[in-house]
């Protein structure tokens, strides 16, 4: 598979995503209390935090799953348009978020396969039915997908019929067979067994690897220590501490970071 | 000497066979039309019940109280009688004197078909709320447009979800259609009144409408589980 490479060199200079003062309220509750944030093309940035921190609902919001409560965002150099109803602000223009979310691959904790489709559809329903790519040119290029993550033997398959570890694998295929410009993934290793996270990190791994613009929300700290070119630390819905991760892993840069992550050291 | 039963059901000039045949197909032709009216208003009543606003809630609910409330056989009437007078009146306006009636077949399919929607509006609607939240967000994560999600994911699952309680609908529906024999439409079991009564043995042919109810049920049945032991493989469960 091919790295991805932007359409002009002028865009690789602006930030894929970009978010500004970004926060989400539900009710009385401040989950985002504005957020900063820019991506730049083949950034891999791991977003850590300890639970209701709001890393979960800030990448959520980076795709429009959530509506941001307030705060201006771009996405491949386009501001998304909001308008107000009421209080509540709401999108303004479906046809562009259906466009931006086309070229946003996302994956979730909980895989989200569709259950009724084999794991092939599964790979080929975006490219065909959101795209409207030729379906021989699909498939070859879902095969391609599949065959990176492994599970090439298992294109005929329901998702019921594979484990954790596979369903994670077929759900990155099925990002990528978009050609997204920017991955998000949402935990994608909480839901697993330990013995299937491994797998699920390497094809990550493989995508860091080529380039790829990734934002992981994780808590896997070897992986956002050794692959990601920066790591954010969210705490209490804002930016606590952000770096390399050769800088903030020594330790001293955040005390906060520190606690955090010899938290999640001890319990191994 | 009394004609032989085999020879009363069968196709031969004294026998009713190809009449109890025919009126079998009209019984299952308006079961198929009441049941597919009632899966366009089912699906309405349950993107009503499952609406944001509460009165579009409310239109919904209203629907499946009053026709799961009535009796079914009290709604023919209604609509045999409220679409004849209806008719007659709307005649009368136009300067036709006399009696109007509407078709029977078309009161009838009409009048069970609003019930069977009432039941398949539950259907569907408690189908929905089993979809998993993580596939309509997968959906909209890769950019699906409303259609695209409702026709390639909701809908099929929906359905998948529904269709052991529209295999019981579908059932009900088809013993319902009986009750058109009382507006005079000539279905099965009105078929087998008029050939008791002209033959002086109504258990030979209400026998016989029992058991064509029994294969024609069964038939489809059968049909409907084969399709759902399908669909169970994807779902592992």
């Amino acid at each position: 598979m091919e790295p991805i490479q932007s359409a002009t060199g002028a865009l690789s200079a602006s930030p894929v995503i970009s978010a500004t003062g970004l926060t989400k309220r539900y009710d009385a509750l401040d989950v985002l209390r504005g957020v900063d944030l820019d991506a730049h093309e083949g950034e891999v940035i791991s977003i850590l935090g300890a639970s209701g921190s709001g890393k979960s609902t800030f990448l959520r919001c980076l795709n429009l799953l959530e509506v941001p409560s307030g705060g201006a965002f771009n996405v491949l150099g386009e501001d998304v348009r909001f308008r107000m109803k009421g209080a509540e602000r709401q999108i303004a223009d479906a046809r562009q978020v259906n466009r931006l979310r086309s070229q946003v691959g996302m994956v979730f904790q909980n895989f989200c396969l569709w259950n009724h489709r084999t794991v092939l559809q599964n790979v080929m329903e975006g490219p065909v039915h959101v795209q409207g790519r030729n379906r021989h040119e699909v498939r070859e290029e879902a095969e391609k997908a599949l065959d990176r993550v492994g599970l090439l033997n298992r294109a005929d398959y329901y998702p019921s019929q594979l484990s954790g570890g596979q369903q994670q694998r077929v759900a990155i295929a099925r990002a990528i067979v978009m050609r997204p410009r920017v991955l998000l993934f949402d935990e994608p290793t909480s839901a697993l067994d330990p013995e299937l996270v491994g797998e699920v990190l390497k094809v990550m791994q493989g995508l860091a690897a080529e380039g790829r613009t990734m934002l992981i929300v994780t808590h896997e700290m070897a992986f956002a220590r050794d692959v990601s070119s920066r790591v954010v630390f969210l705490e209490k819905g804002t930016v606590r501490v952000q770096g390399a991760p050769q800088d903030l892993f020594k330790g001293g840069m955040d005390e906060r970071f520190d606690r955090f992550v010899s938290h999640f050291s001890r319990q191994g | 000497m009394s004609t032989p039963a085999f020879t009363l059901i069968g196709f031969g000039p004294e026998g009713w066979g190809k009449l109890l045949l025919l009126a079998a197909g009209l019984t299952l032709v308006a079961a198929v039309c009441s049941f597919a009216l009632g899966s366009l208003l089912g699906a309405a009543g349950a993107v009503l019940k499952l609406a944001s606003s509460r009165s579009l809630r409310g239109i919904g609910t209203f629907y499946t109280t009053v026709f799961r409330g009535i009796p079914e056989i009290l709604v023919v009437y209604l609509f045999y009688f409220g679409g004849s007078l209806a008719l007659t009146r709307l005649m009368h306006l136009a300067g036709f004197p006399g009696f109007f009636s509407l078709p029977f077949f078309i009161i009838g399919v009409v009048a069970i078909g609003l019930v069977s929607g009432a039941y398949q509006t539950e259907a569907y609607r408690s189908a929905y709320l089993r979809l998993e939240r993580g596939q309509i967000e997968a959906g909209k994560a890769c950019g699906m447009s409303r259609f695209v999600l409702l026709w390639r994911v909701i809908a099929p699952q929906t359905l998948r979800f529904a269709l052991p309680a529209l295999g019981n609908i579908w059932q009900s529906v088809l013993k319902e259609t009986a009750l058109l024999s009382i507006i005079g439409l000539i279905e099965l079991l009105r078929q087998s009144t008029i050939a008791s009564g002209a033959t002086r043995q109504p258990l030979l042919f209400y026998g016989v409408a029992a058991l064509l109810y029994l294969v024609m049920g069964q038939i489809t049945a059968l049909g409907i589980r084969t399709v759902e032991k399908r669909l169970a493989r994807c779902w592992g469960r």
